[in-house]
């Protein structure tokens, strides 16, 4: 348990996907300039994560690792299709957030409307793509790791997004020289954000 | 298909010049940060990623071009990023196979070109509407520039942070305090906020230089 604790509270703010990995960065700077929409969109990424993560933890576990089919006999206990992940990862994310987007569109209209256009985005969006490639670099031990980490770098992201919407809305009134308005100075503040985050580092849950 | 027009026109090479200052992806159409400063830190993973990105743009941007009329208009998303994920295996086996210290640095960011948004950037902007060659040249022309931004960005990282280029040392051993010099490392170029910051620089200089960008 404890460790699950670890695993969330390191990819909220340790690893997060925007500051450490710089992941989900166009969709982070495109969709941040009100706080309203950027929510939506942090609530559509915690939710894509948390499902897609444990799947394609499963998919790689009994598929694709090196003597992942040995649960089929022996004789398939050699193969390994590691090199078919990439396709494989992006097309379950792929198939999940179509599926997300019918099942939330018959069964609550209300939050389609709200998550309805950002859900197409996220299956390119690289965070989502990065999180189960971490997820298969790490070797996480069991399912509930890996729904952990998920949960959490989904938390992360929808934190870092809501933060820089937050500061963008306020930036507005603020003087920028011309030449860095926009996307320059967006750049800097979240560099300035990633350096606050950087005091996070060092934390550790264990239990001895 | 009559060949009125020749393979390097004006127009063509315009194509392959235009994403290093007036179209380039990252500093002008906010394309495929994504996977791009992580792997900034020192030059050489820089340039691979770079050239890695340039062939998989080039090349997808050419097989969408030549099946453009045939693909469905309504599965052309996941048509696309089969294609690109089937380049991101090859480059991903022979980096694997030929530079293995290089492709491990990578890690999972070479995966990652796949949701690279440039490349679908690019195919739905371009390839889906032009014939190859000029799908091919765009597509180079866009990874080129890319990498370009990497190229620079790292060349500070390296240089600043850990005082070499290319693994070579460039500020001499001598200088570091610890061998009695003046001389210390800047720690803060090597960790992940100074490439977002060297960036947001970068584009402010761009910017400054071309006027024309300047956002209102």
């Amino acid at each position: 348990m404890e460790n699950l604790i670890g695993i969330f509270v390191q990819s909220v703010f340790i690893n997060n996907m925007i500051f450490a990995y710089f992941l989900g960065m166009c969709s982070f700077l495109a969709v941040s300039k009100k706080v309203s929409t950027a929510m939506g969109l942090g609530v559509a990424v915690v939710f894509v994560l948390l499902i897609t993560v444990p799947v394609n933890y499963l998919i790689n576990k009994y598929l694709l690792q090196a003597g992942a089919l040995s649960w089929l006999g022996g004789e398939y206990a050699d193969i390994d299709l590691g090199f078919l992940s990439f396709i494989i990862f992006i097309a379950v994310i792929a198939w999940i957030v179509q599926l997300l987007e019918m099942i939330v569109e018959k069964f609550t209209p209300a939050l389609y409307n709200q998550l309805g256009i950002f859900l197409p985005l996220i299956a390119v969006n690289c965070a989502v793509m990065g999180a189960s490639l971490f997820m298969q670099e790490r070797e996480y031990s069991s399912v509930a790791e890996a729904t952990s980490f998920g949960l959490g770098s989904g938390i992360g992201w929808m934190l870092a997004i809501v933060g820089i919407a937050a500061i963008r809305e306020k930036m507005a009134y603020s003087k920028v020289p011309p030449a860095l308005k926009g996307l320059g100075i967006t750049f800097i503040v979240t560099g300035l954000m990633a350096i606050a985050f950087m005091s996070f580092s060092g934390i550790e849950i264990k239990i001895d | 298909m009559s060949q009125k027009e020749s393979l390097f026109s004006e127009k063509n090479i315009k194509l392959f010049t235009d994403p290093f200052n007036n179209g380039n992806p990252i500093t002008v159409l906010v394309l495929g940060i994504c996977s791009a400063l992580a792997v900034t830190v020192k030059l050489q993973p820089a340039i691979v990623m770079g050239l890695s990105v340039t062939i998989v743009t080039g090349f997808s941007s050419y097989i969408i071009s030549l099946l453009r009329n045939t693909i469905p208009n309504r599965i052309r998303i996941i048509v696309q990023l089969v294609v690109a994920a089937s380049l991101v295996i090859l480059v991903d086996q022979i980096l694997k196979a030929y530079v293995y210290e290089v492709s491990k640095q990578l890690s999972v960011f070479v995966g990652l070109i796949i949701t690279n948004c440039i490349i679908m950037g690019r195919i739905e902007a371009f390839a889906l509407g032009n014939k190859p060659w000029p799908s091919l040249i765009d597509g180079l022309g866009n990874g080129a520039g890319y990498g370009m931004i990497l190229v620079i960005v790292a060349f500070f990282r390296e240089l600043l942070g850990s005082g070499t280029l290319f693994g070579l040392r460039i500020v001499p051993e001598s200088f570091y305090v610890k061998a009695g010099g003046f001389y210390e490392n800047n720690g803060m170029m090597v960790l992940p906020p100074a490439a977002l910051i060297l960036l947001g620089v970068i584009i402010w200089i761009h910017r400054s230089v071309n006027k024309k960008l300047v956002e209102k």
